[in-house]
């Protein structure tokens, strides 16, 4: 199925965005959620953009304070899903203008939107930006 | 920032996401959290909330959930939601309803009305946001609530309808596939849609379909050829390119859809060659979307009918990737040379350096695909320094799930490859020490099967000598504190066995070393059984022998503690070894012939030896068998009866001796047992050498009526050790389990010759893996060899591989300094560091936005001067002159929103900001449009400011801009 889920947390641990393609009770997501980042923050800048977690892959990508982790299945092509995270992050800064961490937590659902026309049962369906957009802001003029 | 929409957002919202913001620890946040769940639990039940006012509840439910705290009070206003005309707010319900409720959640059955409804509705958004939510909420019963509606959308209008019908689609076929069978043919329609948004996601289902039936899609090889010349010559829209690159996340589904159509057919492949040499060509490599597609068709390369000049381009392009300063390419580098080396085994021989420093990096990730790589280019000839290395590193890890992997890795190679029987035994004791309690307890069996039955070699004295050094080992080992309870159960079975064999050590040393493992795990049950299991087979054997048994006091002492134990097994081997002793050198002989654990046992099934017996009770008035198909409840009280009758007999409790099929005293044997229907599913051919030998006593002691009383629903598995039933395998699993031993044994006898040789060449070269020019010898142990060992006969190892050592040196200082040569000249194409300002190192990266920001915090926000220092800090000179001008500019009002003045100056400077930044920065989205954007941001900012969130020293962070 490729994408398992798609979080963002901020370099203290804190969960910024999570949308999970497979369900998992409100304890494992948070179980898995603090592994993870335990593991990915001990990481260096050097060391590879991947972390094998369980059974998952994490493909992750920092962006200022933020990290971006996806995890994949084992036959996921690994530089493709650390370039849709760049794509995800291109895509919010067109629509956001510079985003940063703060337009990502008042503006979650809009963050969610997006990634609901980009990934739909955990495969890329869109990749471009003005397809992706195109429906969040007609959805802004129509409200 | 147009769509900022000035927020709207409410100030008890925007505190909150302050708040949480700002929080420092997690204990911090759940306070948080705690009190808003309070307040949402009472403000989301009054009467007539605004709509707008009820989508931030909804959303603030969604941050309960997502920081890990229940917001079910809730759920139902979510579904409510959905309900809303307002296309925000409905589609914001459908978002919260998919984020907090699982597909067989009770609430859907309320949606999938709602669902239905806006599947017909006339704006295609809402469509849109029906089709998000089935592919997240529609179970297999609701399928077909929804089936014949996302049908008809297939051929809607709108593009973006059609492509969430195929996922709705494909979403069905992935939670039940027979439901949409008949409707598969759409996906190739949707395919050949016009709009390239849905023939990519048509590549989705198509992706799954080919997977599991790939004859059936054989004829839209062509299709697929011509999307991918189509895609990589640009044909799609504008928009699709991504850094450059035409669609590239479509032509990587594309190439992984070829490598499966392409799989093991010739014609197919050949139709791909072309294609795949073009879109080979057209990669960028210097980005990483293109080394993504580039890694994509190396799969594909490597996964179809093979194509010599393909095979060279990819491996070019890997050698490219290990040769790469990242260590991400480095990744895909090795993991695309695990499987070209499928098919050209040899290319593995020039990357030789390459693999060895991925193994030695300390990047974990790295080692660990290396690692992947070594594990299948195990040979014969490499197997020990490869599995040496594995067992290594399986040590130093502390993550069990990996250490599980690797530790059956070795087990697996090790079976397969083994040079020498003692090689084995030494690398098993290994893995058992370090990984004992995660291996299969089959690896555990099988190893006692090959002690006791070695290679299956005509050679006795080999055998006798496997055995000799395992004790050896055994015994050296045994004395080493917590090892794995597998790993001493075994233990104690071979020196049992042949602790005494080979006569070097005395019966009562041996029983001395089992009686102090008994007492260290005096916790571990199966531990003390096996030990105990021992002692009665070394004491049998001293009897058979004819010399006289001494009894260690300690010995003794563990007999008596586990003769009143709560364990019925252990209490029931402890009066066993008892009544052992007790017996004549003869009748021990009988009962516990020495090394029998391999002699084949007969079974007879149909219990015929005690037929006399059967008729001799009948005759007596008992009642005859009935088969358990005719069988009622009332035999309950006949079988109590014979239970209470035969009670008596005896105090050790037996239940094991029903599978005993040794038919030495069918007189007594005890045939009570036919009505007790309960114990006939005894799984009679699964016990183990282990419960032969044991039990071979107490069919002479005991008279075994005693079994009447394990008459219990369950005994097997509530009292058997879990190593007998587990453990013990049936005997026609074991003699085939011999044969692929025989097979596997076959194999690496004729790569060692001679046994001793094997290990002394294997010591040999071990110590000289840790003298200087350390990596080359590695790497002719790795590398080395194969080809030419194939051909020569393994005598000449040692020579081969110190040969090979010699001639390595050469070839691989070239590669070497190619390597550094070409690396000042490749500008690092890592775009990682982007998002990463403070690292790279241009100063003009760093956004001038910023250097306000710090600005505005020391000027309204005198507490915290920090964080205006530490941007002065990393901004160069120049940055810093430039925060002099805006600080004079502004020093008055700070909390204003700000001032137009400076706002220009901004803008001139973030203009120039921007323009030096942009050949770092993503070359696809256009600068023009991030000046605006800076004005925008700053405006966001004030905006914020005045809502109360201010950039403290708590949470700078969250005013960075993910893209510096």
């Amino acid at each position: 199925m490729g994408i398992r889920f798609i979080l963002m947390v901020n370099k203290q641990g804190q969960t910024r965005l999570a949308q999970y393609y497979e369900y998992l009770t409100l304890e494992e997501r948070r179980a898995l959620e603090g592994e993870i980042v335990r593991k990915c923050l001990a990481r260096t800048e050097q060391q590879c953009s991947f972390v094998e977690h369980r059974n998952y892959k994490i493909v992750y990508r920092r962006y200022a304070s933020l990290f971006f982790l996806v995890g994949v299945d084992n036959d996921e092509n690994e530089l493709a899903i650390l370039e849709f995270i760049h794509l995800l992050v291109e895509t919010m800064d067109r629509h956001f203008g510079n985003v940063c961490e703060l337009d990502i937590m008042f503006h979650l659902e809009k963050a969610h939107f997006m990634l609901e026309e980009m990934v739909m049962n955990g495969c890329i369906v869109e990749t471009s930006k003005s397809n992706i957009l195109t429906p969040i802001q007609l959805m802004e003029k129509s409200s | 920032m147009g769509s900022q929409g000035g927020f709207g957002q409410s100030k008890e919202f925007l505190d909150l996401v302050k708040s949480i913001g700002e929080a420092r620890s997690k204990s911090e946040e759940d306070r948080i959290i705690l009190g808003e769940i309070e307040t949402l639990k009472r403000r989301i039940v009054e009467p007539d909330i605004p709509k707008r006012k009820m989508k931030e509840y909804i959303i603030r439910l969604v941050y309960v959930e997502m920081l890990g705290h229940d917001a079910s009070f809730g759920y139902i206003h979510a579904v409510k939601m959905t309900h809303d005309d307002s296309l925000l707010l409905k589609r914001t319900g459908y978002l919260a309803v998919t984020l907090f409720l699982n597909e067989d959640h009770d609430l859907i059955i309320l949606i999938v009305n709602t669902i239905q409804k806006d599947l017909r509705s006339d704006n295609y958004l809402v469509v849109c946001a029906a089709l998000n939510a089935v592919c997240r909420l529609i179970n297999e019963e609701t399928i077909p609530a929804v089936l014949p509606q996302v049908v008809e959308l297939l051929g809607h209008a709108k593009e973006a309808v059609r492509k969430k019908a195929v996922m709705a689609l494909h979403r069905f076929y992935q939670k039940s596939p027979a439901s949409v069978l008949h409707l598969i043919s759409n996906f190739r329609k949707t395919l050949c849609d016009k709009d390239p948004g849905v023939m990519g996601a048509t590549l989705c289902p198509l992706f799954d379909l080919v997977t599991i039936d790939v004859k059936s899609f054989k004829d839209l090889v062509i299709s697929f050829i011509s999307i991918l010349k189509q895609v990589a010559e640009r044909r799609l829209p504008k928009s699709y390119d991504y850094h450059q690159m035409p669609a590239p996340f479509i032509q990587i589904k594309l190439l992984k859809v070829l490598a499966l159509l392409g799989s093991g057919d010739k014609q197919a492949s050949e139709q791909m060659y072309t294609v795949l040499g073009d879109v080979f060509k057209k990669c960028d490599t210097s980005c990483n979307i293109g080394n993504a597609v580039l890694y994509e068709c190396i799969c594909c390369v490597s996964c179809i009918y093979p194509n010599t000049k393909l095979l060279e381009t990819a491996a070019d392009a890997i050698s490219k990737f290990l040769k790469s300063d990242t260590h991400n390419l480095k990744y895909m580098g090795i993991d695309a040379l695990g499987r070209l080396i499928k098919i050209s085994p040899d290319i593995a021989e020039q990357h030789q350096l390459a693999v060895i420093d991925c193994l030695e990096d300390p990047d974990d990730t790295l080692k660990r695909k290396t690692f992947e790589l070594l594990y299948k280019m195990t040979k014969s000839t490499n197997v020990n320094v490869i599995v040496d290395r594995m067992i290594d590193y399986m040590i130093s890890i502390n993550d069990n799930h990996y250490k599980t992997e690797i530790a059956s890795r070795c087990v697996e190679l090790a079976e397969q490859f083994a040079p020498s029987n003692h090689w084995f035994i030494q690398t098993m004791n290994k893995v058992f020490e370090h990984a004992g309690d995660l291996v299969n307890i089959k690896v555990a069996h099988n190893l006692m099967r090959l002690i006791a039955e070695g290679f299956g070699e005509d050679d006795d004295t080999t055998d006798s000598q496997l055995r000799s050094s395992a004790v050896e080992s055994y015994l050296r080992i045994i004395a080493e504190p917590k090892l794995p309870s597998v790993f001493l159960q075994m233990i104690c079975w071979v020196l049992g066995e042949y602790g005494t064999t080979d006569g070097k050590y005395s019966a009562s040393y041996i029983t001395g070393k089992l009686c102090d493992v008994a007492e260290a795990y005096s916790n571990d049950e199966t531990v003390k059984a096996y030990a105990i299991t021992a002692l009665m087979k070394l004491y049998a054997y001293e009897i058979a022998a004819g010399r006289k048994v001494d009894i260690l006091p300690e010995c003794q002492s563990l007999i008596e503690e586990l003769s009143v134990s709560h364990s019925t097994d252990l209490q029931q081997r402890a009066y066993e070894l008892q009544a052992l002793i007790g017996l004549d050198a003869c009748a021990v002989e009988s009962v516990m012939p020495s090394d029998a654990s391999c002699e084949d046992i007969e079974i007879d099934k149909s219990l015929s030896f005690l037929n006399h017996y059967v008729q001799e009770s009948l005759e007596k008035g008992a009642q005859p068998y009935i088969p358990e198909s005719e069988r009622t409840g009332m035999l309950n009280i006949s079988s109590f009866r014979n239970e209470d009758h035969h009670e008596a007999s005896m105090h050790g409790l037996r239940f094991e001796a029903y599978e005993l099929p040794k038919p030495m005293v069918p007189s007594k044997s005890p045939v009570t047992y036919t009505p007790s229907t309960e114990l006939v599913p005894v799984p009679e051919p699964s016990y183990s050498r282990e419960v032969h030998t044991s039990t071979a006593v107490p069919s002479i002691s005991n008279s075994g009526s005693t079994e009447l009383k394990l008459r219990l629903d369950g005994v097997q598995k509530k009292w058997g050790r879990p190593s007998y039933s587990s453990g013990s395998t049936s005997t026609s699993e074991s003699s085939s389990q011999k044969t692929v031993n025989g097979v596997a044994q076959t194999e690496s006898v004729s790569t060692s010759t001679s046994r001793a040789q094997a290990t002394s060449s294997f010591d040999l070269k071990k110590p000289q893996v840790e003298i200087s020019p350390e990596k080359q010898r590695l790497a002719a142990s790795l590398f080395g060899g194969p080809i030419k060992t194939d051909k020569r006969p393994t005598s000449s190892k040692v020579v081969k591989s110190s040969s090979h050592a010699t001639e390595k040196p050469p070839v691989a200082k070239a590669a070497d300094t190619a390597s550094e040569k070409s690396t000042p000249v490749q500008p690092p194409p890592d775009l990682l560091d982007l998002g990463e300002p403070t690292v790279t190192s241009s100063a003009p990266l760093i956004d001038p936005f910023k250097q306000l920001e710090g600005l505005l915090d020391q000027g309204e926000n005198v507490s915290a001067p920090n964080h205006g220092a530490v941007n002065a800090n990393k901004a160069s000179d120049v940055m810093s002159l430039y925060v002099e001008i805006a600080a004079s500019g502004q020093s008055g009002g700070a909390v204003n929103p700000v001032p137009t003045n400076g706002d220009d100056m901004l803008s001139g400077l973030s203009g120039m900001g921007i323009r030096t930044a942009s050949p770092g920065g993503p070359a696809g989205s256009s600068p023009l449009s991030k000046g605006p954007n800076l004005r925008d941001a700053l405006e966001k900012d004030a905006l914020v400011r005045q809502m109360g969130v201010t950039p403290t020293s708590q949470n700078p962070n969250l005013f960075k801009d993910l893209l510096g």
